[in-house]
């Protein structure tokens, strides 16, 4: 079970949003939704040091069901969130930075294109398979 | 040719299409119209066939423009097909034009003659035989604008046709308003004026209509492929009868042809005239919006074709991503990946004909194992600036180049495109330096420090190889080559009188050896190798015009002036040594101290790098 999320500042709504499986979703996205703000949280106690490369969060964990969620922020302060279950205890630390740093270099390929309005939801198909791919390795 | 009766108008009214207007048509004129009707659109078609309408038209040798304002007027634009009412009124019309009224409604309520077709008299002519063989779609008034470009060419037409049955149900999806933006372009192909980027066009539009599966490939971009010139329909007949010499390639719509990569890299210099350099991100948005294709197409598209997603198009890039502009208006679904004819690298070697073509002489190159290699340096000093290094590779770029300049076989091909640009660079110094060629030598000087600001690297050494290399060297070898020249002819001057016939042909000699250094001049080699042949050709050429002259020389003047000549060559290859080798220990040099900067870097930034939480 795998969710990643990109939320772009200030508004923090999403620009793209794939999980694996796909249901419950919703209930995913709640807990996105949450944790955004346990992510503001993090990136306003270090004002000092601007440049926050990663950072890992983990937390979040339901009784019931446990899974982790884990967050990244850009120097532009987008952020990314992935939920991960957490029986899938195969994910270490390093993998987890790892598909952060995919997925940040993919969105600044996505950036990179002229006809990609800053703000505009992410429909890049190599985004997807990227993303896809990605999911796959975990699942 | 029947002539109706002038008067008495019949009972059938055509209700026109345009705002319903009834026309009234007089017996004859509606017998002859609904028969015209019929042969182009045989029943139970509700439209005409759009080859057959073409066909019809142009047979009625009017003017293009008339044909096009026709189609306008009669409402098929607007229907987008070629109905009974817009028919018999497109047929009024040109009746009106060839009667010389004006293509307007209101010219056609007046009585006319019926409107003349060459040709109608050999009706069984298998040309309506074909159209007849009908697609079962509406005929889409793009497609026989299409056909009015070819305005002299009738087989072309034919050949479309069974190539737009696959296209058109793919193209019928667009809107009508694009239809109509397509067809004031493609009106423009039919108008008679000059430009060069029109002939472009032309070919362009041809080839495509020739070997895609294509209909309304509709001149895109606005205003300036808008204009075709008479010269275009002779162009475009002398398009025509080369088709089949590229028919190879046209089971694959993802390869570039010629005339495709010609019109490209026009649009490119319109766009960025350095063909070297690269065209940014926003310009090439505007110039491709233009296309009018949806933007999450748009952005495909340059996603697949910004291979190093940089934001910018370097020259194959920015052609990869025309085709595939190209492609999706002619109905083609965008792939997934790129093409492998598309990738930069494929389009860079597959540029590399038409250059060598143009700049070289083929003698050189095939004497020279590295003759390969020297053919893709020039190339790629023309494209050389093509794409912002990776700097990273810089510091390989040094260490390559070196190893270039020592050995000559290296397979061109591996390297990849930064290494060549660099190590073209560096060659276009080093051989500026001896032929002292100005222009070129400011050229990689100052692409080098382009480079090197858009380089990561911290800045120090490229300006170093140019001071010490392109200025004092040059200089000196530039005089010293002089000097020698100088020598030489002076050497064959103060021969006395009895030597006075062979002056002339001594002269020659001393001209032929220009001539040779210059070409291999723009060839800009780099091997050592390739500096000493030219090197030694001026003096083989002096040696072997020598023999023809002795008679006329004493011998020991001759061996004796062999003798120099070898000597000058000699010294001047020494000094290239030196140069290079020069060369080379300072890049090495830098090389290190690149390195050492590198691990400073990436110590303080396992320093600074923050401690794990938790």
């Amino acid at each position: 079970v795998l969710l990643s999320i990109i939320c772009s500042p200030p508004q923090n709504y999403p620009l793209y949003i794939r999980s694996i499986p796909t249901e419950n979703e919703l209930k995913f996205h709640y807990t996105v939704h949450t944790s955004l703000d346990v992510v503001d949280e993090k990136i306003s106690a270090m004002g000092k040091a601007l440049v926050d490369q990663r950072e890992l969060y983990l937390g979040l964990l339901y009784p019931t069901e446990d899974y982790k969620v884990y967050g990244y922020v850009t120097n532009s302060k987008v952020k990314f969130v992935m939920v991960v279950d957490s029986s899938n205890t195969a994910l270490r630390d390093n993998e987890i930075r790892s598909m952060f740093r995919k997925l940040h270099n993919s969105y600044t390929d996505i950036m990179c294109n002229p006809f990609y309005n800053p703000g505009d939801r992410i429909h890049s198909r190599a985004f997807d398979n990227m993303v896809n791919s990605m999911m796959m390795q975990v699942c | 040719m029947e002539q109706g009766p002038a008067g008495g108008s019949a009972a059938a009214a055509a209700a026109a299409g345009t705002g319903g207007l009834l026309l009234p048509l007089s017996e004859s004129e509606q017998q002859r119209y609904s028969e015209l009707f019929s042969r182009c659109c045989p029943p139970p078609e509700a439209a005409a066939g759009g080859s057959s309408v073409g066909e019809l038209f142009r047979a009625s040798q009017l003017p293009p423009d008339t044909l096009h304002q026709i189609t306008e007027v009669c409402g098929a634009k607007r229907v987008g097909y070629f109905g009974p009412a817009q028919f018999y009124i497109a047929l009024k019309l040109i009746a009106a034009a060839q009667s010389g009224f004006p293509v307007r409604i209101e010219s056609i309520k007046n009585e006319l003659p019926l409107p003349r077709f060459m040709a109608l008299k050999n009706d069984s002519e298998v040309r309506y035989g074909t159209p007849a063989e009908l697609h079962g779609v509406k005929f889409q008034v793009p497609h026989a604008t299409l056909e009015k470009n070819s305005y002299k060419r009738t087989d072309e037409g034919d050949k479309q046709e069974p190539k737009s049955p696959p296209m058109s149900p793919i193209c019928s999806p667009p809107a009508s308003p694009s239809t109509y933006q397509r067809i004031p372009l493609s009106y423009g192909y039919g108008k008679s004026r000059s430009g060069l980027e029109q002939q472009h066009a032309a070919p362009y539009e041809v080839r495509h209509s020739a070997h895609q599966q294509d209909g309304p490939s509709s001149g895109n971009y606005g205003p300036k492929p808008a204009l075709a010139s008479s010269t275009l329909n002779r162009s475009l007949s002398a398009e025509r009868e080369q088709p089949e010499s590229s028919a190879h390639y046209s089971d694959d719509p993802w390869r570039i042809t010629e005339e495709q990569r010609d019109y490209y890299i026009n649009q490119f210099r319109s766009l960025q005239p350095d063909l070297n350099s690269f065209i940014s991100g926003s310009v090439a948005k505007n110039f491709f919006t233009k296309s009018k294709l949806p933007i999450p197409e748009l952005s495909h598209i340059w996603e697949l074709s910004d291979v190093d997603c940089d934001g910018a198009l370097t020259l194959p890039e920015f052609c990869a991503a025309f085709h595939l502009v190209v492609a999706r208006k002619n109905g083609y679904q965008l792939p997934e990946t790129l093409p492998e004819t598309l990738q930069p690298e494929y389009l860079q070697a597959a540029s590399l004909k038409p250059m060598r073509d143009c700049a070289l002489f083929d003698s050189y190159s095939e004497s020279l194992p590295g003759g390969q290699q020297a053919r893709d340096f020039s190339r790629t000093e023309k494209a050389s600036a093509e794409e912002v290094p990776d700097n990273s590779a810089l510091l390989q770029d040094a260490k390559k180049e070196d190893k270039q300049a020592l050995k000559v076989s290296t397979p061109l091909k591996t390297i990849p495109k930064e290494f060549q640009h660099l190590t073209v660079k560096t060659a276009a110094q080093e051989s500026n330096a001896l032929r002292a060629r100005p222009r070129s030598r400011s050229y990689s000087s100052t692409s080098i420090e382009d480079a090197m600001k858009k380089g990561e690297e911290p800045p120090t050494p490229p300006p170093r190889p140019q001071k010490s290399h392109s200025r004092a060297s040059s200089l000196d070898l530039n005089k010293i080559f002089q000097q020698n020249a100088q020598a030489v002819r002076s050497g064959w001057l103060p021969p006395p009188p009895p030597a006075l016939p062979p002056r002339p042909s001594v002269s020659q000699e001393v001209v032929l050896a220009q001539p040779p250094s210059k070409p291999t001049r723009r060839k800009l080699r780099t091997e050592t190798q390739g500096l000493e042949t030219p090197e030694l050709s001026p003096t083989i050429n002096v040696t072997s015009s020598l023999p023809a002259v002795k008679p006329h020389l004493p011998v020991q003047k001759q061996s004796s002036k062999q003798k120099r000549a070898i000597q000058t060559a000699i010294r001047k290859n020494k000094e290239a040594n030196a140069v290079l080798a020069r060369l080379n220990s300072e890049l090495q040099q830098q090389l290190k101290e690149v390195h050492k900067e590198r691990i400073a870097l990436e110590t303080q930034l396992e320093q600074l790098r923050p401690v794990t939480v938790l």
